[in-house]
């Protein structure tokens, strides 16, 4: 990691996903799991190390290609100021492609926020937020999505019904996803597999059911 | 008063200096309490500018009597002095000195440039210098402020700008909002200088051009067109470093440098 303090954030970190797998990273708070989804879309330049998508080393993309295919929420919606609509068309109109009002009604409606197209993305509250943070990155149509403790900023409520809404988008849309958690809980209930790290470090990688278990 | 104390140009000009100098320095001490750190910055800024303006008086009465070409070296000395006071404003931003000159250069410079040619700027060293000099300390000011503003607008909104590239936007889109807020906040001041022309303030060269004998309606003119040439030189100074500090923001990745 390019810092001004010349430690490893992260290391010797090796994992493998089919599509449709949710791979739960869990971890103490600055133990690298943030730092490592950066590291998987390119936010943040590994020294050393590669991410294969597909079987094609990520530094072989465009930035700009790589985080298309790669989704990413992260802890905070960070909306941008306009209107629902024009958060859930900003991936998209970066390749050109013009979402039609139907388009972003119907991906509302998948988060329930249908009828939310026209109102002020700033005005609404931390649940909903999020829910536009999600349709907003699952617009762009990405193979992968990283999710950076989604619901770690929404009240236990907002929380539980973020989480059954993104684990029935993962299923419908197959999709293939590293959810960063702080909850084992949390992680037992959306994740196949879950890597554990703790300073940098992996402690523990395998099967949802085998790390618990260990 | 002070002229009855002090009968040559000289002392009464040292006299003058001093007196308005330790005006700044009662009216500071009176709010010593709100600005504690201006206290103590004060005295030395008051030293350091009392014997960089005598300088370049002294220089100026040197050069009146040589060559017309040789404001070229104190235009060119007052840009790099200026690129540097900008760079130290935005240290966090890489390689700011080079930018910060590269966009007075030609933000001031072409503007002069445009002028002279025009014959607007009479190619004087009594004319060039002294105009040239409000040119470049205006880009100077202009441009610090929309760095300082930039950093801030930047280190306060890390997450939306690496969200905007986490969706595919290019680095240009994803600062562009943060660009428009810091070159709107630091234009405003040239701005509305221009608009209380008159009303809220009559700018030195208008008084010195009618104290010196000039028609003040020509005066007035004149100092018009001075206030838009400065304001045409901080706005371009402005928009040459909006396109140059992209760059210098993101790596060759597409990655944000600056961090909160």
């Amino acid at each position: 990691m390019p810092s001004p303090v010349s430690r490893s954030l992260l290391g010797d970190v090796h994992f493998e996903l089919e599509r449709g797998e949710v791979l739960g990273v869990v971890g103490p708070s600055g133990s690298g799991k943030s730092t490592l989804l950066r590291l998987l879309n390119r936010l943040d330049e590994p020294t050393s190390g590669a991410v294969h998508l597909q079987g094609v080393d990520t530094r072989m993309l465009a930035p700009r290609e790589l985080r298309r295919r790669i989704g990413m929420v992260m802890q905070r919606a960070y909306l941008f100021p306009g209107t629902v609509a024009e958060n859930v068309a900003f991936g998209p109109k970066q390749w050109g492609r013009n979402l039609s009002e139907s388009e972003i009604e119907a991906l509302l409606a998948q988060v329930d926020l249908a009828g939310f197209a026209s109102r002020d993305a700033l005005t609404l509250s931390g649940g909903e937020a999020q829910r536009v943070a999600i349709t907003r990155a699952l617009a762009n149509e990405p193979e992968v999505l990283l999710l950076d403790e989604p619901t770690s900023a929404l009240d236990e409520n907002t929380r539980r019904s973020v989480e059954v809404l993104l684990e029935s988008l993962i299923r419908q849309r197959h999709l293939t996803c590293v959810w960063v958690t702080h909850s084992l809980e949390q992680a037992r209930t959306m994740a196949n597999k879950i890597l554990s790290i703790s300073s940098g470090r992996v402690t523990a990688y395998g099967s949802t059911a085998e790390v618990l278990r260990a | 008063m002070l002229n009855y104390f002090f009968h040559s140009q000289l002392a009464l000009g040292i006299a003058e200096c001093a007196a308005s100098g330790l005006l700044a320095l009662a009216v500071l001490l009176l709010a010593r309490n709100r600005a504690p750190g201006l206290l103590k910055e004060l005295p030395l800024a008051e030293l350091r500018g009392i014997v960089q303006i005598v300088a370049v008086g002294a220089i100026l009465a040197f050069m009146l009597r040589g060559p017309q070409w040789t404001s070229l070296f104190v235009l060119t000395a007052m840009m790099l002095a200026a690129a540097t006071i900008v760079c130290k404003r935005a240290r966090q931003i890489p390689h700011a000195f080079a930018l910060a000159l590269t966009s007075i250069c030609i933000g001031a410079g072409l503007i002069l440039a445009i002028m002279i040619v025009l014959g607007v700027i009479p190619l004087k060293i009594t004319m060039l210098v002294p105009v040239g000099s409000m040119i470049i300390a205006n880009t100077m000011n202009t441009q610090s402020l929309f760095l300082d503003r930039l950093r801030a607008e930047v280190t306060s909104h890390v997450g939306e700008i690496e969200s905007s590239l986490a969706l595919g936007a290019t680095t240009d889109t994803a600062l562009l909002f943060y660009l428009r807020s810091a070159l709107r906040a630091s234009l405003i001041p040239s701005i509305d200088n221009i608009r209380s022309l008159g009303i809220v303030w009559i700018p030195g060269i208008m008084a010195g051009m009618v104290l010196s004998g000039a028609s003040p309606l020509f005066a007035a003119l004149y100092q018009f067109v001075v206030l838009a040439t400065i304001f045409s030189a901080a706005a371009l100074t402005c928009f040459v470093s909006s396109h140059l500090v992209t760059r210098r923001l993101f790596s060759a990745h597409d990655q944000l440098l600056l961090c909160a």
